[in-house]
């Protein structure tokens, strides 16, 4: 498998606190890998630097063999590669077959082309008869896998998930795993990075694991070994549940 | 009737429609887009320049009248235009005063916009003329506002309209310059009948106004 996100000493800083001290990490194509680790541990800043939201102080990010920069003209061509999914449903104040379409009418795509692809989307979705409804109007659940389809309408080759469940019940919280593991495995050069400070999601949706604690990154593994016999003792704590936070 | 009326009503009406329209537009098309690049860029000075939108509410109407006096005056830069005591003077004139107003509340109305909104967007992929344009969208109720704001200042005001209209009867007489000189004659009734058509034109305006704002942007 080759590489589709190469971090290289990425290090941050807020005033006076260090978000992440002199990370590393590969994701390679067509895995699904999970950034697990307790609140504050700098998983979210991380896939923030990924998707090119925030620059690193020092250190380098290259997607697909590239180095990429938050701060140059050209950020948002990568960006257009990249879909992310955070915690809170964020939709746009318009309908719901909108803020489908949005993601493609930034992109250029013919009137025509957006309404064959969003009329796809919305069946998948099961929303074709709310189309015309303010997404604004949706339930969480909803409004969430609404996002999802609009992170992934325009087929991106990285896929970010910040907490992407944490506000939602258990049946949506399976109907968008369901979406996700679909998604990846569709094609192989497709690649998800999934944040999470769940257990039992990480187990069920990941090929590769890495625990951050503290701005650092304590350990990376693939799944088994991750959770059947971890190198370090911090993972160890946490897949356990001993280590309380 | 005791008095007689020594002009149109509805065509005083309409001139002040007219100016305070036109003042509302020209204001609101330099104030809003200028407002949203102040509220969504970075960049140093940002802070005083908000400060000195904000102090330009209280921009006095009789100093704007006498900026577009002294630029279109016979003897001023720009008196070859030959504009004084037009309705374009009173549409500059109150354009002036329209402008802090409608980049203030532009910029307060982009910067309410949710950072999630603004960060999804950009995540998305947008360029940052897209990613601008997105914000002003999502911030429409106060976009509108701007504008219902900017057109109760032009509709109320007086000082501007008089200094550079000159309140020529038939020509640059507005509701407001009409209401003046009626009290200053003593026709009190006359005047409180104009106010209260002033009013009714302000209440449609803001209808309409108030109907777009709330318009589900779908």
């Amino acid at each position: 498998m080759s590489d589709a996100v190469v971090l290289k000493n990425i290090t941050k800083r807020y005033k006076d606190v260090t978000a992440l001290k002199s990370v590393s990490l590969t994701a390679s194509k067509g895995e699904v890998f999970g950034l697990l680790g307790p609140s504050g541990s700098g998983k979210s800043t991380l896939l923030r630097i990924v998707d090119l939201l925030e620059a690193p102080d020092s250190g380098d990010v290259e997607i697909s063999g590239e180095t990429v920069h938050s701060d140059s003209k050209e950020a948002f061509h990568t960006r257009r590669r990249i879909g992310m999914v955070l915690q809170k449903p964020m939709v746009l104040n318009r309908s719901v077959e909108n803020n489908l379409a949005y993601a493609l009418r930034i992109r250029g795509w013919s009137e025509e082309e957006t309404q064959k692809k969003v009329d796809r989307e919305l069946k998948r979705l099961g929303l074709e008869e709310r189309r015309k409804k303010n997404a604004r109007t949706l339930s969480g659940g909803e409004m969430q896998r609404l996002c999802f389809a609009r992170s992934t309408i325009f087929d991106p080759v990285l896929l970010l998930l910040d907490e992407f469940t944490a506000n939602l019940d258990p049946a949506n919280v399976a109907l968008l795993e369901d979406m996700i593991r679909n998604y990846a495995s569709e094609n192989k050069e497709r690649t998800v990075m999934v944040v999470t400070h769940n257990l039992f999601q990480a187990r069920r949706m990941c090929h590769r694991i890495a625990l951050m604690w503290e701005g650092e990154v304590v350990e990376v593994a693939d799944k088994k070994r991750f959770f059947e016999a971890p190198e370090d003792e911090r993972t160890a704590a946490f897949v356990s549940g001993e280590l309380v936070y | 009737m005791a008095l007689e009326v020594s002009y149109d009503v509805i065509q005083v009406t309409l001139l002040s429609l007219y100016v305070s329209g036109c003042a509302t537009i020209l204001g609101s098309a330099i104030g809003i887009p200028l407002g949203a690049l102040i509220g969504l860029k970075e960049f140093g000075g940002k802070g005083l320049l908000k400060t000195i939108t904000y102090t330009m509410y209280g921009f006095p109407p009789v100093v704007s009248g006498l900026a577009i006096y002294y630029l279109f005056s016979r003897a001023g830069p720009l008196g070859s235009f030959g504009i004084l005591f037009t309705p374009t003077a009173m549409i500059l004139a109150e354009t002036l005063l329209v402008i802090p107003l409608t980049t203030g509340i532009t910029i307060a109305s982009v910067a309410e916009v949710d950072r999630s909104v603004k960060e999804t967007v950009k995540s998305l992929g947008t360029t940052p003329r897209q990613s601008v344009l997105t914000v002003m969208r999502e911030a429409w109720v106060g976009l509108v506002m701007a504008a219902m704001i900017g057109f109760g200042r032009c509709i109320a005001e007086v000082g501007a309209a008089y200094m550079v209209g000159g309140n020529i009867k038939g020509e640059t007489r507005v509701l407001t310059t009409v209401i003046m000189l009626e009290t200053r004659q003593g026709h009190f009734d006359y005047a409180l009948g104009l106010g209260l058509v002033l009013i009714a034109v302000a209440m449609a305006v803001f209808f309409f106004l108030r109907l777009l704002q709330e318009k589900e942007l779908l």
